[in-house]
């Protein structure tokens, strides 16, 4: 079955050379300047220079960028437009402000974006256990379930032709349809948990989470392009501040 | 190194906290260094209950135990299940392999080497970065038993490892199980229902009794062979009911067909078997036939004895309503489970007619009706989720009974069953044949084709499956 949620080794791109706790620290350090910053001028600078990732995440053609970026536009658009709708009142010019936050919205989700399709998730928990010392019995415990994921899918449309089978349908009755989702959604979940305690089962009969100081076969590794590619977050971050300042757009703001 | 492990359990019992009754009873078991036992019995024997026990994962909090029960010389145990992809962790081969010596703490120098050796054992075809989610089943069961040998355990258990798997699939768990233990490196229990296929590999055969005790079976033991229902004779065509004319289908992003074009005719009175590999469209091929899903290439189209009564007699069986379709093509899935609907056993039986347009004393009626034919008549309160695997079998059958469908579409009825619901099932399925009734049965069991099947349907090889 080809399911388009199948999870495994994301294909490797350039930009999963850098080790997923280095790209994280990277977010978190963009994340904070631009929450402080208003004005359109500094997440502008900070967006240029995420758009120039792009291509060493793969993400190559202007098709893929829109495919993978359409429900963050969509948001930014919709935060742009609440903006000018709405915050008329609030002095200066209702448009300038929505773009302001239209492009923020854009340059805080990206690195998540970034890091989502550039990193396979096993790198992730390894990375997280390794270095931040994050638990292993919940990193490799989501891992687990997110291998079940795709067999949810499948499961799904099963009981919905199950139940056809069974006479029941919902016709052209909107809250039938509801209803009926409702029901095959608990039965799904029912299956899901039964799936998930014999998968624990199976992960404890490995002796995981047996208590014992866990290896790990992978390993991650922090490299001197890992300590580079945090330096330049710091930098693209600190040139865009300053000329934010020094273009006299830049403002505090707190978390809005 | 410790070598392989014996077993020694000497009046030993379990009895699970939420439970009155004992699981497993008077249980006397020898097994010797490197010696491999079959575990046999009917359902609810306890076996899987010892195989845990035996496993450490029954620990004290989950119930009482009495008697003795001591595994020494082991080095560790490893167990595989059913579900294969209720074991599998990681996104691919090696890296699950390595999950058992990642928790006990193996130094990441000796883990691949441990797990190319394992990979090497279970003969897997593939290399360490294999995506388990392109594995076959057989396959996947495989890498899951390397994952349990990878550790270099002295006792290996296996909880029904082929019970979800089709005959190639079973083979191939088999092969490995033979080839990785061939130098007796580890104690092997399996517990199985398929006693015929284990029987040559194995040294010794016990069986568990469902009400306690146990008894060894002598070298040379066979199984009583399955009684099977007399073959009516074969009947003449009657009117055909459903036709599929070049019915494929491909879903919906894929570039290669589930089901390649296919013609099948089901005509009134006569049993139809679909036969072939996994992954040739067995299961999509009788959803069309069953008129769950409409084909994306060809038709499948009803004849004039089914259509008679529709509104709309010209449409094809997939755009019917659903209580249009209940009371001309009954459905059953491989898991029961997804076709519950309702808390009571006599609920789900009423459900179908009720939904037809039957009134509420006929469709009572028809319950009762079933519920006595069925033996069902004790359970007719009981919670269709808690009944065991053979009584849902029986109790799903019942369900698309109850509407009197002229055709009869089931999807592995008896797969993983024990001997008794594998006998009950082909009893059942053989009074159905009456009544010119059109009978579809997906089946991988040659003996199931034998004892019911007019027509086969054997389909090829897999679809782009190079």
């Amino acid at each position: 079955m080809s399911a388009p949620l199948t999870l495994g080794a994301a294909r490797p791109v350039r930009l999963s050379a850098v080790n997923p706790v280095a790209q994280l620290t990277a977010i978190v350090v963009v994340t904070v300047v631009l929450l402080v910053s208003g004005g359109l001028v500094t997440p502008l600078l900070v967006l240029a220079a995420e758009l120039t990732l792009l291509p060493a995440a793969g993400l190559t053609s202007p098709a893929d960028v829109l495919r993978r970026t359409w429900p963050l536009l969509l948001s930014a658009a919709s935060v742009a437009w609440v903006n000018v709708a709405f915050g008329a009142g609030t002095g200066g010019d209702p448009w300038l402000g929505g773009l302001a936050l239209a492009v923020r919205v854009v340059a805080l989700a990206l690195p998540g974006l970034l890091l989502a399709v550039s990193t396979d998730p096993v790198r992730l928990a390894d990375a997280l256990t390794v270095h931040w010392r994050v638990s292993t019995r919940f990193a490799y415990g989501a891992l687990a379930a997110l291998r079940l994921v795709p067999l949810l899918a499948a499961e799904f449309e099963t009981i919905r032709l199950a139940r056809r089978a069974r006479g029941v349908d919902a016709g052209r009755n909107p809250v039938a349809a509801v209803r009926l989702a409702a029901g095959t959604g608990f039965t799904l979940l029912v299956g899901a948990v039964r799936r998930g305690s014999r998968l624990a089962t199976a992960m404890d009969a490995r002796g995981f989470g047996s208590g014992l100081a866990r290896s790990n076969a992978r390993g991650s590794r922090l490299r001197a392009a890992d300590a580079w590619f945090v330096a330049a977050s710091v930098a693209v971050c600190t040139v865009a501040l300053t000329v934010g300042v020094l273009t006299g757009s830049w403002h505090v703001v707190f978390a809005g | 190194m410790a070598g392989p492990a014996a077993v020694r359990l000497t009046g030993w019992g379990f009895r699970y906290a939420t439970r009155k009754a004992w699981a497993a009873r008077d249980v006397d078991l020898r097994v010797g260094p490197g010696e491999r036992v079959l575990l046999t019995g009917a359902s609810g024997a306890g076996k899987s209950t010892l195989l845990r026990a035996l496993g450490g994962l029954l620990p004290l909090e989950t119930g009482d135990a009495e008697g003795e029960l001591t595994v020494t010389g082991s080095s560790g145990t490893g167990i595989v299940f059913q579900d294969p992809d209720a074991q599998l962790v990681m996104s691919r081969a090696g890296d699950d392999v390595a999950f058992g010596l990642e928790n006990t703490g193996t130094p990441p120098a000796q883990i691949w080497p441990a797990v190319d050796a394992a990979l090497a054992a279970v003969g897997f075809p593939y290399g360490r970065d294999r995506p388990t989610a392109a594995l076959s089943g057989g396959q996947k069961q495989r890498l899951v038993l390397a994952g349990a040998l990878a550790g270099g355990p002295g006792l290996l258990l296996l909880d029904e490892p082929t019970a979800q798997l089709d005959p190639p699939g079973g083979d191939l768990v088999r092969q490995a199980v033979v080839s990785a233990l061939a130098d007796r490196r580890a104690t092997l229990v399996v517990v199985d229902h398929d006693v015929a296929a284990w029987l040559p590999l194995v040294d010794r055969v016990v069986e568990l009794l469902p009400g306690g005790g146990t008894v060894e079976h002598p070298p040379g033991w066979r199984p009583v062979p399955l009684r099977l229902p007399v073959r009516r004779p074969a009947r003449a065509d009657g009117p055909p009911l459903v036709t599929a004319v070049a019915a494929g289908f491909t879903h919906r992003g894929s570039t290669s067909p589930a089901l390649a074009p296919v013609d099948v005719v089901l005509p009134a009175g006569r049993t139809l078997a679909v036969t072939g590999p996994n992954g040739t469209g067995k299961s999509t091929l009788a959803l069309l036939l069953a008129g769950l899903r409409a084909p994306t290439t060809g038709r499948v189209v009803a004849g004039p004895a089914l259509t008679a009564g529709l509104r709309r007699p010209d449409r094809e069986p997939a755009r019917w309503r659903a209580a249009e379709l209940v009371t001309r093509i009954g459905t059953v899935f491989q898991d029961p489970e997804h076709q519950f609907l309702t808390g009571r056993v006599r609920d789900e039986l009423s459900l179908g007619p009720l939904r037809a347009g039957s009134g509420d004393a006929d469709a009572r009626r028809r319950a009762e009706e079933l519920m006595d034919r069925l033996g069902l008549a004790a359970l007719a309160e009981a919670n269709p989720f808690t009944l065991s695997g053979g009584q849902q079998r029986r109790l799903s059958v019942a369900t698309a009974l109850a509407t009197r469908p002229s055709v009869l579409v089931l999807d592995e009825p008896t797969f993983g069953q024990d001997r008794e619901t594998w006998a009950e099932l082909v009893a059942l399925l053989a009074e159905q044949q009456d009544d010119d009734r059109a009978l579809c049965l997906v089946t991988h069991d040659p003996v199931v084709v034998a004892a019911l099947a007019d027509d086969e349907l054997a389909l090829g090889a897999p679809v782009g499956a190079r």
